[in-house]
């Protein structure tokens, strides 16, 4: 059966290239980069490119760059690293539409009692900023919010926001994990003091991030240990994985045009024949500032994890915000915070493209979408009432 | 990525009996957009009063989708007394067990065949006498209860498996708690533990339970795939079955007929059945 990858959100493929650099530092160069020795030293080098590269790729200077070992791990990391600095603040901001990454900190931050600021988005997934503005106080530590969101791709404007956060003197991160390699990024010409990036994101291997940190930003470590990583993160480096994200991040700043033209094209082509193709559809979150790769749609009165396992049925693997797939009971936490009807919340598919993804694809997941979801509407008792209601059952 | 059985999928991808009948003689709906899931479940009844027809319209999962159209054959061809009879457990067995997590499928079905009944019988929806638990999904006590004592729940988290009560903003917990104990507590003063029951049985009560649990939870199953079974003799703990018809239980499930009809009978008679095919 042939596969059509369409959960590039969820995770990518890693770029061969990328496998290519990365295999080398599993064998013959297996040295520690802290070591005296020659052997330790050339693989200091090598590390040091890629610390360049990726760099280069955010904008920012080598210094600027601490690896960890996930997404998850960096937000954890600015987050408390940031609060363990200004013990003094007990208040902190960020959105109710976060990843997990950062939601669930703040949970645990809410148990720690700290005051959690949670801002509200619009039926777009919008941010309010003067709801920001009024949020900041005296007491506030850090504002944690994210580049993009993983779900819907909306962009928030993160710059206007750092410089709402910035007047008050605030530390600013920024989840950038969905932005990475899909809109430009550059740390030189920017507000934020922290951002966070994960290599599975964009063609590196599972279990490799970064954590940009600001010169002169105030930060304690999170994982507390040997000197590496200018003493900001203890623990020998991945260094088979850094060697992987430094590719990565090269091809990836490479190929930002290309997605923002084919692949922004390819998502702009499914979207409008879904649209076209299948009544009551909607799409989830605001079309103007949104990821180039990313379609969140709705498919009113059919439930989403019946969709998605009738596409993986066809090979199509995409994801959805339903409640039933995650095994929880209510759909996604985003699409309730955008105020999304009941009638389309449960039936959400995202597609999340790469620029491995061709036009045939499109049309093969075109092709057998529309009788998917009229089979599940066939079974649905709400379609029939819904076609009656509208005079035509 | 959920682990399902071939028998779910099978289900799920190809549902028997979908629709609505028209002129029903019952109906029966359960669920809701807003909870994400919801069946609909028409039946119509021969001049036996045996259910003649039975079709269902589903909104929701793979294994809401499966549930609902095991049901639908499950139940064709009982009486309403016998189709009462059918518990949310008999469900998930037919289709070789569910997720924990998605139990509440097969409940959902068993909630519809109920109200389908007692549309049946003039009776009103039963649920406005009880006390909504769960605001979040609208599920009463009286819910709550049944699928505790049907299914020997002990935790909360259970409990939203099986009912979905408590899987929203989560103020029910104390409550469903508080039910659990209460439940439980009158639970073991009814019953003393079935082992004990089970190693009481004289050599003719033992043949005769097991041909009761035979009919009563194995034939039926097996009848559905289009097979059958006789039961030739029982030998001490050995039980000599015979299959008959087009017989394929579960043939990709790993789940071997020999090992089904055990479980079940071990389950039922005593631990220390062993069943033994014999050609007929
Ligand atoms: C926005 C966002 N933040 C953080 C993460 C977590 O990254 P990781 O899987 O590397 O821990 C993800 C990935 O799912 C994400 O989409």
């Amino acid at each position: 059966m042939k596969t059509v990858y369409v959960d590039n959100n969820a995770t990518t493929k890693v770029a061969p290239e990328v496998l290519e650099a990365m295999l080398p530092y599993f064998s013959e160069l297996y040295g520690n980069p802290s070591s005296m020795h020659f052997f330790g030293g050339q693989v200091q080098k090598k590390m040091d490119e890629a610390r360049a590269k990726v760099a280069d790729f955010l904008g920012a200077d080598p210094s600027e760059i601490v690896f960890t070992s996930c997404g998850t791990e960096s937000d954890n990391a600015a987050i408390l690293g940031t609060l363990d600095s200004y013990p003094e603040k007990r208040h902190f901001i960020t959105t109710r539409v976060e990843h997990p990454a950062v939601g669930n900190v703040c949970s645990y931050l809410g148990r720690k009692g700290y005051r959690v600021t949670e801002l509200s988005v619009d039926r777009e997934g919008r941010l309010d900023l003067d709801e920001l503005r009024e949020a900041i106080t005296e007491d506030t530590a850090l504002v944690s919010i994210m580049y993009a969101n993983n779900e819907t791709g909306v962009i928030f404007p993160i710059e206007e926001i750092g410089e709402i956060v910035k007047e008050k003197g605030i530390p600013f991160h920024t989840d950038a994990v969905q932005a990475a390699g899909k809109i430009p990024l550059n740390m030189k010409k920017s507000t934020v003091d922290m951002l966070s990036i994960s290599g599975h994101k964009l063609h590196a291997p599972k279990g490799i991030g970064v954590l940009y940190i600001r010169k002169g930003t105030r930060f304690s470590p999170f994982m507390i240990g040997g000197h590496q990583e200018r003493g900001r993160r203890g623990g020998t480096e991945n260094v088979p994985y850094i060697i992987g994200l430094g590719k990565a991040c090269e091809l990836a700043k490479m190929h930002l045009d290309e997605e923002n033209t084919r692949v922004k094209a390819l998502r702009d082509y499914l979207e409008e024949k879904i649209l076209e193709k299948i009544p009551n559809t909607l799409v989830n979150g605001d079309r103007v500032n949104r990821l180039p790769n990313t379609l969140s749609v709705s498919f009113e009165y059919v439930e989403g994890e019946s969709i998605l396992l009738l596409l993986s049925d066809l090979g199509i693997c995409a994801s959805s915000g339903s409640a039933c797939t995650s095994g929880s009971l209510e759909p996604s936490h985003v699409l309730r915070a955008m105020g999304v009807p009941f009638t389309a919340a449960h039936g959400s598919i995202r597609f999340s493209l790469s620029i491995y993804n061709t036009k045939e694809e499109m049309d093969y997941i075109i092709e057998h979408l529309p009788p998917i979801i009229q089979k599940l509407r066939d079974i649905s008792p709400f379609w029939k009432d819904y076609l009656r209601s509208q005079g035509r059952g | 990525m959920w682990d399902y059985t071939e028998k779910v999928k099978d289900h799920f991808l190809n549902p028997r009996n979908v629709g609505e009948i028209e002129n029903p003689d019952g109906v029966g709906e359960v669920g809701s957009l807003a909870c994400g899931d919801a069946l609909r479940l028409t039946f119509k009844l021969d001049e036996n009063k045996r259910i003649k027809d039975v079709k269902f319209k589903t909104f929701g999962c793979a294994s809401a989708i499966a549930s609902s159209s095991a049901l639908t054959e499950i139940i064709k061809g009982m009486t309403l007394e016998e189709a009462e009879k059918v518990t949310n457990k008999d469900i998930a067995d037919y289709l070789g067990g569910l997720p924990e997590e998605k139990m509440h499928c097969s409940v959902m079905g068993r909630e519809a065949l109920e109200a389908a009944i007692a549309h049946y019988r003039g009776q009103k929806p039963v649920k406005e006498d009880f006390e909504i638990v769960c605001k979040c999904f609208g599920v009463t006590d009286r819910e709550i209860i049944k699928a505790v004592r049907e299914n020997d729940l002990k935790t909360v988290d259970q409990v939203t498996y099986y009912t979905k009560a408590g899987g929203g903003c989560g103020q029910c917990h104390p409550k469903i708690e508080a039910i659990i104990e209460k439940v439980r507590k009158e639970m073991e003063k009814e019953a003393p533990p079935r082992k004990l029951e089970k190693k009481r049985l004289t050599n003719l009560q033992r043949i005769k339970l097991i041909e009761e649990t035979l009919g009563r939870e194995i034939i039926p199953a097996l009848k559905a795939d289009g097979g059958d079974l006789d039961l030739i003799d029982v030998e001490g703990n050995k039980v000599l079955v015979a299959l008959r018809g087009k017989c394929s239980f579960c043939p990709s499930s790993g789940f071997t007929l020999k090992q089904y009809v055990e479980t079940k009978l071990r389950e039922f008679v005593s631990d220390d059945i062993e069943v033994e095919e014999v050609r007929p």
